[in-house]
């Protein structure tokens, strides 16, 4: 049985990590819970929960820049931009929302919720990254503990900083192996004034990608751009999704093609009859208002088009060209439900009827073929025991990774095994 | 003499300089290696042109391969290498020593493949930043990291550095628009990171890399992103009578949800070199301008221009001149993109590049003011207004003996003054050996340690562009 501790403060962390690491032990990160299913299973003498740091420390919404605690629920930073008209741009999707116990399973308000730190830690970045950036891109600053105990800081406030290495880059997607992130400082940006959506129904996959990759190409900063197949699109409760009610529920036997637009008003009307111009003979069109376009994309960043449960997934990055293609090779081997975003590249992919191994033998098979690399965000225990869940790197990339664990964090305290099976 | 330290050159690898000439020309072939005398000064310096070190001999490589080989080299024999693309540093990040070797990528410029569906391009690095640009202009796509010196810089410089440029608040710097890359470790290793996908997998290797002043590896391809050209671009001229009117304008612009591609300042003196040299109509009788640049189509240009003009107006500007036509529009940026030209054709200068929080801005206009004129030095100010990257240019005269060291000083001054403030030493120049000694005055010994322990990861024997970034004593006891 772990231990289970709350610090209370940076130097609290500290005196823990060099506690623990004395005795040889080790710890798990956590922050709101939500994502604990996720990586390899490990067992750690303590539980370290960021749940004490907790707070707004800076907002300078004329900087575009805010600072918090990483404990603080993401949710809190996202009504204090909200206040200002802002947002986290990169739209960080809530992963933890697909497991059981989770916030969309109990249907529970008080359900555990994603802390800022836990965002960077996994580098979760959502439909807007096609356009926007990814969570990593966004991040101006950390201070965090490291393995040895030792409090640093990297980058700072300013939006502009190449200032010695980026050791903010380093804590995007490390996953807690690395440092136990503090407090972490963020780039935001002004909500739009308004979004619009234009919905293309029927596409087969392959259709939809040339849809996907002709809608990035056009000069309409297309900032969200995904398609669902069938059996994921019947998913999203379309009966939220306000003034199309009746449309939507026609189509949502189908699949669906998504174009998102934002700006000021009339850029929106402008942009949203180019696509409708460009797209609209490749099948039946719906037009999302503001309203239940951010309904819909709020759905997307849910991970509502997954399935709550314990089946696999996977997330699968490749060449947004190559996506349909990664989808029907692996669609070969085993059934399974697809839905692309970030123009293709990204694949969230549910597997019925996974092998024992979740899939994984054929997937990477696949994603060795076409190029690109596959997790498996979700699994049994057993399966997330015996499979690599983050992609295996090629072997200079593994040995530098090791290496990098290692003068970050010498005697293994921080997650070990979280992401690699032997460190 | 000058005062930053440069660091002291291995009497024993110097006088094995004609051995190490013939190893390396059995690796690269005679047409790729400069060792005589002349030919060698060519790149005896970078754009921080006080500095200057003969290097041992300079080897500019045709293919990853010869990279490869040529690092192995001098991993095995213990010399020291200095990376290069166009050697436009302005912080003398691509200094030679006398016991290195450069090398240099400008040999390696071809575009490898375009890809407009996945919208990369994948290119060798010695290409120059706007020959990226240039090479998929004719479908209306651009890279869209544009530091000043875009003609000539080449991409390895600017992901040695991670450079920034004019329209970076908007479209980001360079690791924001790198999807992978191709980098030779000092071993000779040579690794590939990341590809056409939007992300690597594992730890944030090209985030690591991109930015660590070529002292992790030498890149020899990279994947970039190209974006689709908008419709169209248009700026405005702004002038005020001062500088609190200017920043708060821009708080404003931001403040009521607008991110122009664009928004550049320029103080008294800058206007007035700028305009001397580029006759881009540049108001003479106001202390600040802004030029703030918008995108879209034509009608959207002008519904945003309408919007922004209406919050300049509640600032009292002295000036408000919207660009007619694309001759014009070239004009406002012709001026702003000559700065550092045009104040060199008046004065030596030295460009500073500190960020600071905006709401700042008066205050460190102001400190700025007072420190030069306390070393008696004139000052002309340029500023990414957006994203709050200030570069003070530091006017003095190279003739005069100890102008340099004084110049040097007063730069330090305001660099410390920007970290004071809560900005940092460098936006986007990078640190080289100009602001080595000041990364105490930013971060503290266990922040450096952090940073270095990084290095020895990738150059255990740290012999990868040695001396810059931290400061002597560290990196020596290294």
């Amino acid at each position: 049985m772990s231990q289970f501790t709350k610090p209370t403060d940076e130097n609290d962390v500290s005196d823990l990590i060099r506690k623990v690491g004395e005795v040889n032990a080790s710890l798990e990160i956590v922050g709101g819970g939500t994502q604990r299913q996720i990586g390899r299973p490990t067992q750690n003498a303590v539980i370290m929960s960021t749940e004490m740091l907790r707070g707004v420390t800076l907002y300078e919404p004329t900087e575009l820049v805010i600072s918090a605690l990483a404990g603080t629920p993401l949710a809190t930073i996202e009504t204090e931009l909200g206040k200002q008209n802002q947002q986290l741009a990169f739209e960080p999707v809530k992963l933890g929302n697909i497991f059981n116990g989770g916030a969309r399973a109990s249907g529970d308000a008080q359900a555990p919720q994603p802390t800022v730190g836990s965002v960077f830690a996994t580098n979760s970045s959502g439909p807007r990254r096609v356009y926007a950036g990814a969570a990593r891109d966004h991040l101006l600053g950390i201070r965090a503990v490291n393995g040895r105990g030792e409090i640093f800081k990297s980058g700072g406030r300013v939006m502009k900083n190449v200032t010695g290495y980026d050791l903010c880059k380093v804590m995007a997607g490390s996953w807690g192996t690395l440092s136990a992130l503090t407090e972490v400082t963020m780039k935001v940006l002004p909500k739009p004034e308004e979004t619009g959506t234009l919905v293309i129904c029927g596409l087969t996959d392959e259709m939809a990608n040339e849809v996907l990759c002709a809608a990035m190409s056009t000069p309409f900063e297309v900032s969200g751009c995904v398609h669902m197949q069938k059996g994921m699109a019947t998913r999203l409760d379309h009966h939220s999704l306000g003034g199309v009610d009746s449309a939507l529920a026609v189509v949502m036997g189908d699949s669906i093609t998504a174009l998102r637009v934002e700006n000021i008003s009339s850029s929106v009307a402008y942009r949203m009859s180019q696509l409708r111009r460009r797209f609209g003979a490749f099948g039946d069109i719906l037009e999302l208002d503001n309203t239940s376009s951010l309904t819909f994309w709020n759905k997307l960043q849910n991970l509502e088009f997954l399935q709550v449960g314990d089946g696999a997934v996977w997330r699968i990055s490749t060449a947004p060209k190559s996506g349909h293609r990664v989808v029907r090779m692996i669609s070969e081997f085993m059934p399974c439900h697809a839905t692309y975003d970030w123009s293709g590249g990204l694949i969230w992919l549910e597997l019925p009827e996974a092998a024992n191994d979740g899939g994984a033998a054929e997937i990477r098979r696949v994603v060795a073929t076409v190029g690109g690399h596959a997790t498996l965000i979700r699994a049994t225990p057993a399966v997330r025991g015996a499979v690599d869940v983050f992609q295996p790197l090629e072997k200079g990339l593994m040995r530098l990774s090791r290496d990098i664990k290692s003068t970050y964090d010498p005697h293994g305290v921080l997650n070990p095994g979280r992401m690699y099976a032997d460190f | 003499m000058s005062a930053i330290e440069l660091i002291e050159a291995d009497p024993v690898v110097v006088a094995r300089r004609h051995e190490i000439v013939i190893a390396l020309t059995e690796r690269v072939g005679p047409g790729c290696i400069i060792s005589d005398e002349d030919g060698r000064r060519a790149f005896d310096t970078d754009a921080f042109t006080a500095y200057r070190r003969m290097p041992l001999a300079v080897v500019l490589p045709t293919t990853t391969k010869e990279v490869s080989d040529v690092l192995a080299y001098c991993y095995e024999h213990g010399v020291r290498v200095i990376p290069r693309g166009a050697g436009t540093s302005l912080c003398g990040g691509a200094l030679p020593a006398e016991d290195a070797i450069v090398i240099g990528v400008s040999k390696m410029n071809q575009v490898l493949d375009i890809n407009f569906d996945n919208r990369t391009a994948r290119v060798q690095t010695g290409i120059t930043n706007l020959g990226i640009s240039n090479a998929v202009a004719g479908d209306r796509y651009f890279y869209a990291p544009d530091p000043s010196s875009q003609l000539a810089c080449t991409l390895a410089g600017n992901l040695g550095m991670n450079s920034g440029g004019a329209h970076c608040l908007k479209y980001g710097v360079t690791s924001n628009n790198v999807l992978g890359m191709k980098i030779v470790l000092m071993t000779g290793e040579v690794i590939d990171i990341g590809g056409d996908e939007l992300d690597a997998p594992g730890y944030d290797f090209l985030g690591m890399i991109i930015g660590a002043e070529g002292q992790f590896g030498i890149a020899t391809e990279a994947t970039v992103r190209i974006l689709k050209m908008a419709e169209g671009a248009r700026p405005v001229l702004l002038g005020f009578d001062s500088a609190e009117q200017a920043g708060a304008c821009v708080s404003a612009i931001i403040a009521a949800g607008i991110i122009p591609v664009a928004i550049e300042y320029m103080d008294r003196p800058a206007i007035k070199v700028c305009e001397a040299y580029a006759k881009a109509g540049y108001p003479l009788d106001v202390e600040a301008m802004l030029i703030v640049e918008v995108e879209g189509a034509e009608q959207e240009i002008e519904h945003l221009l309408k919007r922004i003009t209406d919050i300049v107006d509640t600032f009292n500007p002295k000036v408000v001149r919207t660009s007619q036509s694309d001759e014009e529009s070239a004009a406002i940026w012709k001026g702003r993109k000559a700065a550092f030209g045009a104040v060199g054709q008046i004065a030596d200068y030295l460009c500073m590049d500190g960020t600071i929080p905006l709401s700042t801005l008066p205050r460190v206009l102001a400190g700025i003011s007072s420190i030069c004129k306390s070393y008696g030095f004139q000052v002309a100010n340029i500023f990414h207004a957006g994203d709050g990257n200030l570069h003070p240019l530091i006017l003095y005269n190279a003739n005069e003996p100890g102008e340099l060291e004084r110049a040097e000083a007063c730069g330090a001054d305001i660099l410390k003054l920007c970290v004071e403030v809560g900005g940092c030493l460098t936006g986007e120049h990078g640190v080289g050996i100009e602001k080595r000694d000041l990364m105490t005055v930013q971060f503290s010994a266990v922040d450096l340690a952090q940073q270095m322990r990084l290095k020895d990861v990738f150059d255990p024997s740290w012999l990868l562009n040695p001396g810059k970034v931290f400061p002597l004593d560290l990196s020596q006891a290294a």
